[in-house]
């Protein structure tokens, strides 16, 4: 990318994601999970240390994983391989560009660096993804120079009611913004705290200016289809498969339920003799401090 | 060919265009079309799908009276060689291509294509044509039967032959429409005939 203006990078970046759109992004903690999942279909591989459930169970500080594994993971597969940082780790950021992983993941799942401020994503030549619960979390962290946004959910808890709320929510504040006349929008940005520029942008659009993937509790194919259905254009799954009893029966039904994600009868096909999923946890009964969508802002 | 990756901005270049378009995710739903895109997404997801939902015997069917067109993952679908690792593919096209052969995401560029004649059609004709290079494959062979309609750096990035088109770049994310309307244009004359 060097010798790029910036605004032909920045194109590259959201070009990569335009790549996984309708695919499936799983999470591994190591090589061996890397292959199964690039045989089961994987558009693309996330490596982490710790899949968010063990995170969730185990506690401690959750930090970019090891550089050795995320090396041995890039060596295993030809997909691209994305790798997360904690939020606000500029540091951690600029380890995984010099490893030259294909996208970085500013997130919640792991601990926060800064509580305050994220990355400050331009000045790097790796695109980066990062979370968000509504369109004015999408907005900001677009403006800091995320190419890709992924709904949050809650990571590790196999339970995909905080993944619909929030595709539900950023699908619906886009179409709200879109009806708006123009004279509206300034008062609009303002109570969503999102740059005026972006949201005239949206409103325009009547859509994000990025792809819009989602992420964070989903477990099954009819998990999958669900937030298809709802608008996100590719998911992220992470505890759900490598959790479960069968990965390699459950990744290829999960990959060919995205695509088919409105035909009931290959739902059908792809939900048939799965195994055990995850267990999964009553979203509700977590404390606020359990809670990994609550870190950022 | 709506399995996986970019087909929504390839069909919003056909719509700049006024062409109608559908998504195909079935061999039923091939039947009827005047040509075939395969869009850029990753190849190793797509062939799977090609393979496991047995539409790799039916597009090979289709393309052989009907013009097809694949750019990136779609080019190395077509290829009749893949390397970085060596795949199955299409054999549509007689040429050797290597996966990820700039190198990983950071290598992505975007460069200036050096189109011949038959390309530069449309109102845009002698404009700058740009090609969008994203974890691209190069063409390191192409057989005797091969016309290179654009190079960068010296090497093919957009190929023909007979019917099928081939690029390793990825017009459908620019707003130029130069290499969609010669495909619109290859398919028009096809289904003329």
């Amino acid at each position: 990318m060097a010798g790029q203006s910036g605004e032909q990078a920045y194109r590259l970046k959201v070009g990569l994601a335009e790549m996984l759109k309708g695919g499936v992004i799983m999470d591994v903690t190591t090589a061996e999970q890397a292959k199964i999942a690039e045989a089961a279909g994987a558009v693309a591989v996330m490596a982490l240390e710790r899949v968010p459930a063990d995170i969730r169970k185990e506690g401690g500080v959750a930090r970019m994983a090891s550089v050795q594994v995320i090396r041995s993971i890039m060596e295993a597969v030809s997909i691209p391989v994305m790798a997360k940082v904690r939020i606000g780790h500029a540091a951690e950021a600029q380890i995984l560009q010099a490893l030259e992983v294909d996208y970085i993941d500013e997130s919640e799942v792991l601990t926060p660096a800064d509580e305050e401020h994220h990355i400050y994503k331009h000045p790097f030549e790796v695109p980066f993804v990062c979370g968000a619960r509504n369109l004015g979390e999408a907005l900001r962290r677009i403006a800091e120079g995320a190419a890709l946004i992924r709904t949050k959910g809650e990571a590790g808890s196999g339970n995909v009611v905080e993944a619909v709320r929030h595709i539900r929510a950023i699908v619906r504040e886009i179409k709200l913004l879109a009806t708006l006349p123009e004279e509206e929008l300034m008062s609009e940005a303002k109570k969503m705290g999102a740059p005026y520029e972006l949201v005239r942008q949206v409103a325009r659009d009547g859509r994000l200016p990025v792809p819009n993937f989602s992420a964070g509790g989903i477990a099954t194919p009819a998990d999958a289809a669900l937030v298809m259905q709802l608008g996100a254009e590719a998911a992220f799954v992470g505890s759900g498969i490598f959790k479960s009893s069968d990965p390699e029966r459950r990744a290829k039904a999960v990959v060919k339920a995205v695509t088919h994600y409105n035909d009931p009868a290959v739902l059908l096909q792809c939900s048939e003799q799965l195994g055990e999923a995850m267990r999964g946890l009553d979203v509700a009964r977590l404390e606020e401090k359990d809670l990994l969508q609550t870190r950022g802002w | 060919m709506a399995i996986q990756g970019d087909f929504q901005a390839h069909s919003q270049a056909l719509a700049r265009l006024d062409v109608p378009f559908r998504f195909v995710k079935k061999a039923s739903e091939l039947s009827g079309l005047a040509g075939l895109i395969l869009p850029g997404g990753e190849s190793t997801t797509c062939l799977k799908f090609l393979v496991e939902e047995e539409l790799f015997e039916p597009i090979r069917e289709f393309a052989a009276g009907h013009p097809v067109f694949g750019t990136c993952a779609g080019a190395i679908l077509m290829a009749d060689k893949v390397e970085n690792p060596s795949q199955a593919s299409l054999g549509l096209v007689r040429m050797t291509l290597r996966r990820n052969a700039y190198g990983r995401q950071l290598a992505s560029s975007i460069r200036i294509l050096d189109p011949e004649p038959e390309l530069d059609l449309g109102p845009e004709a002698g404009r700058a044509l740009e090609a969008v290079l994203i974890r691209a494959p190069v063409i390191l062979e192409v057989g005797p039967q091969v016309r290179v309609l654009a190079r960068t750096d010296g090497r093919p990035v957009l190929v023909r032959e007979g019917l099928r088109l081939a690029g390793t770049f990825h017009p459908e994310l620019t707003s130029d429409t130069r290499v969609h309307r010669y495909f619109c244009n290859m398919a028009l004359d096809s289904s003329a005939e």
